[in-house]
């Protein structure tokens, strides 16, 4: 699985240096393998100050280390803070982190990065961290993937991989897109699992017979519809047809895309007509109610069930197939960390981001918070949930992870152009596909 | 001007060499011990020191926090940017403007809700608050309590503002579809959702503040006027309403040009409940919304939000003038 992976990633990639550097983890896997336990895990620094030589020259400074993170809600940031903590630990060096609001973080990033930005950051992956590698605003990690490699799947390696075909991210958490429904309220209707479009369609034909609301659905944010989208045009397009589209290398204006929305409008008449009114929450909590008789969200959804016994009869099935590649992309924003240009002459901070690449890391934070799922192939799930388990089996298998429209596109065109744009298809069935490719036109050209 | 130009004498200004021509003393510099020209006084080097001070201060924070960033917004609105690295700056001609005029399925929605906003503020909200403050003027029992209470909603919070008409509107479990009887309902109006009562629905909410500050103000304008007036006009024999129209209300008309000066500034720069509700979107698209969305955060276009703030800037500007014209010109008349 793994070489199959790096013949896919330099194809995309086109990088023959990426291809050198791709030859280490090989070897290191197996030695990682071995090592994995506390023993393997406290070699670790070790081998970063042996080959540290191959990064920017370490300062004799570099025994501390700033992080800013935009995980401001209480839980990631107990998870964050129990991570820093591990890192102190076990390598002395002190991490002086920065939390700041989330969404402040995210909106203040462009004047965070060109002002004095800590070494280490927390971010997304997809287009927006790689339109800030092209900036030069970020420091390549070549270093650390070239030891943590080897425990990350190769759509993790891509997705962390920058427009140059270096590596700049180091995933932490993501967590998968999915259609979520009540196991026992589906098992006393005799409702089964749809695997086709056409049978979610005669699925919710039978639900609305039965006096339910068959798809969840709020939109009153504006993101939560790009899950449909992006899920009918990876199913109908392939998850190749996303990417370009969302980069603005395909044009808006062309029946591939008017396709996905009229694929869409057959779906329409099955989703929550009050979906512009509401919030993902309560369209969560009329999941809960049996009121609605499935709901795609990401899996943060099971957030809201604060009942164990409904915790616990929540599942979900991955989009249904349409036209091309099956089920194989799956839609699963991955959190990670990010170096700045400042960071990356920091060495400590190289070892910060390979410790959160390793299951030591990871397993410091989701000891926290639980409600995401490990990146790292050899992550604890001892504690994983039934529900758990499914959402990492789905990630494991996935071949192609896409990111969601907000971070794989332009965040203008996102949310300047395709949150109203979403909003009136969902209000009258319309889109005029000629209007966005004239708006995607105007703002990518503007960056 | 030159009466103005004649200060006290400070300890250090004995009148110098007389005689002196004025430009003399100009070619001998500032620094210079003050001279006496005729009847003009050169100012002291502290009333030089104080002068500087009070008209440069002001004058330069005017022009740091309001006219550079205006002038930036203009020059801006002609570029392409993205915000990132001043190299980057490019020139785009008058495209952000044909952009937000043509490409922009937001912008007219918008202008029509501005217009439809400032309407409705002077139509109803205005002549609400009027009427508030002529009821309260009438030395009713707890008059200071209803003003209190008219008051408040000026002074809350804007997140506030959003709960309490959450609590209103809401769907499911809003007061106002409960007395409708239709909560829980299919019928049920979903007020901030559906895009054919949204707007209204915010305006109710914003006329609930604009009327306690409008009638704040008239209150202030009521009290102002001459008692005299009223008693003249009723030994006239005019009765209540004659003596209100015909009499009181004209004799406010400082207050009544601010009043109407409030309501189209309060029509074009309104923009919390909206945001609050949506941020903007759906049925609720203002002018001050879409420079927010382009302007600050994550999907910051520099160029096109500077065009929409400048279009903005300009159609502020009409009220302004106006205004300034009406004030000013007649004190120059007068």
């Amino acid at each position: 699985m793994h070489h199959a992976f790096k013949g896919e990633n330099m194809a995309a990639t086109n990088d023959p240096f990426e291809a050198a550097r791709n030859a280490g983890p090989g070897r290191r896997t197996i030695l990682k393998t071995l090592g994995i336990g506390a023993a393997g895990l406290a070699g670790i620094p070790l081998l970063a100050a042996c080959t540290g030589g191959s990064g920017p020259a370490p300062g004799a400074t570099s025994n501390s280390l700033t992080f800013g993170s935009g995980s401001s809600d209480d839980v990631p940031k107990a998870a964050y803070k129990a991570v820093t903590d591990a890192f102190t630990k076990k390598s002395g060096i002190t991490v002086a982190t920065n939390v700041v609001p989330h969404n402040d973080f995210q909106n203040k990033i462009n004047s965070y990065l060109q002002g004095s930005p800590d070494d280490a950051f927390t971010w997304f992956a997809g287009y927006r961290m790689q339109y800030y590698a092209g900036k030069g605003l970020l420091a390549p990690v070549d270093d650390v993937w070239e030891k943590i490699g080897g425990n990350f799947s190769d759509a993790m390696k891509k997705a962390s991989t920058g427009p140059d075909g270096k590596m700049y991210l180091v995933p932490n958490y993501n967590y998968p897109w999915g259609f979520f429904y009540r196991k026992s309220f589906w098992a006393e209707k005799g409702y089964a699992v749809p695997t086709t479009f056409d049978e979610l369609k005669t699925l919710a034909t039978k639900m609305k017979a039965d006096g339910l609301i068959p798809i969840g659905f709020a939109d009153k944010d504006g993101w939560p519809a790009m899950g449909t989208f992006d899920y009918i045009n990876m199913r109908l397009n392939g998850y190749q047809f996303h990417v370009d589209l969302t980069a603005h290398k395909e044009s808006w204006d062309q029946k591939k895309v008017s396709d996905v929305f009229d694929t869409w409008k057959a779906l329409l008449p099955f989703q929550d007509p009050a979906a512009l009114g509401q919030t993902w929450q309560d369209a969560a909590k009329a999941l809960g109610a049996k009121k609605t008789g499935m709901y795609l969200l990401g899996s943060f959804v099971t957030q809201q069930f604060t009942d164990p016994a409904v915790l616990a009869d929540i599942d979900f099935f991955p989009f249904p197939e349409i036209a091309v590649e099956g089920t194989d992309a799956v839609e699963a924003p991955i959190d990670g960390l990010l170096l700045s240009k400042k960071g990356g002459d920091n060495q400590a901070a190289h070892n910060f981001l390979e410790f959160i690449g390793t299951a030591e890391g990871q397993n410091a934070y989701s000891a926290v918070d639980a409600s995401n799922i490990a990146t790292v192939k050899d992550a604890d799930t001892s504690k994983f949930t039934a529900l758990n388990k499914k959402c990492a089996d789905t990630i494991a298998n996935a071949k192609y992870i896409s990111q969601f429209l907000d971070r794989d596109a332009l965040p203008a065109m996102a949310n300047n152009v395709m949150i109203p744009a979403l909003q009136s298809f969902i209000k009258d069935g319309t889109v005029d596909v000629k209007n966005l490719e004239a708006q995607a036109k105007t703002l990518y050209a503007a960056q | 001007m030159s009466t103005t130009a004649e200060k006290p004498a400070a300890p250090d200004s004995e009148p110098g060499a007389a005689g002196q021509t004025l430009a003399a003393s100009v070619r001998r510099g500032v620094g210079k011990r003050p001279i006496r020209t005729g009847r003009v006084r050169r100012l002291t080097r502290r009333d030089k020191l104080v002068l500087t001070v009070m008209v440069g201060l002001p004058t330069l924070i005017q022009l740091l926090l309001v006219w550079l960033p205006t002038l930036f917004s203009v020059a801006l609105s002609f570029t392409r940017w993205n915000g990132l690295d001043l190299k980057d700056i490019k020139p785009a001609g008058t495209e952000n403007y044909r952009f937000v005029v043509e490409d922009y399925p937001p912008f007219w929605p918008a202008m029509q809700h501005n217009i439809l906003w400032l309407v409705f503020l002077a139509l109803v909200a205005t002549p609400l608050g009027l009427l508030l403050a002529v009821l309260l003027d009438q030395k009713i029992r707890g008059s200071k309590i209803y003003q209190s209470i008219f008051f408040t909603p000026v002074m809350l919070s804007l997140a506030l503002i959003g709960i309490i008409w959450q609590l209103f509107y809401n769907r499911d479990s809003g007061l106002l579809n409960y007395l409708l009887g239709t909560a829980g309902t299919p019928a049920a109006v979903d007020w901030f959702g559906d895009s054919n009562v949204n707007i209204w629905a915010a305006m109710v909410a914003a006329t609930w503040r604009h009327a306690g500050y409008v009638m704040i103000l008239y209150l202030a304008g009521l009290k102002g006027v001459d008692p005299s007036l009223r008693e003249a006009a009723s030994i006239d024999g005019a009765n209540a309403v004659q003596t209100f129209f015909r009499v009181v209300f004209p004799a406010m008309r400082p207050v009544n040009i601010v009043i109407v000066v409030i309501t189209i500034i309060e029509s074009l720069r309104a923009f919390d409940i909206v945001y609050i509700i949506n941020r903007g979107t759906n049925g609720l698209e203002l002018i001050s919304a879409l420079v927010i969305q382009n302007l600050v955060g994550e999907g910051q276009v520099i160029g096109v939000g500077s065009a929409l703030a400048v279009i903005l800037l300009v159609i502020s500007l009409i009220p302004i003038v106006f205004y300034l014209i009406r004030t000013f010109g007649k004190e120059s008349k007068a």
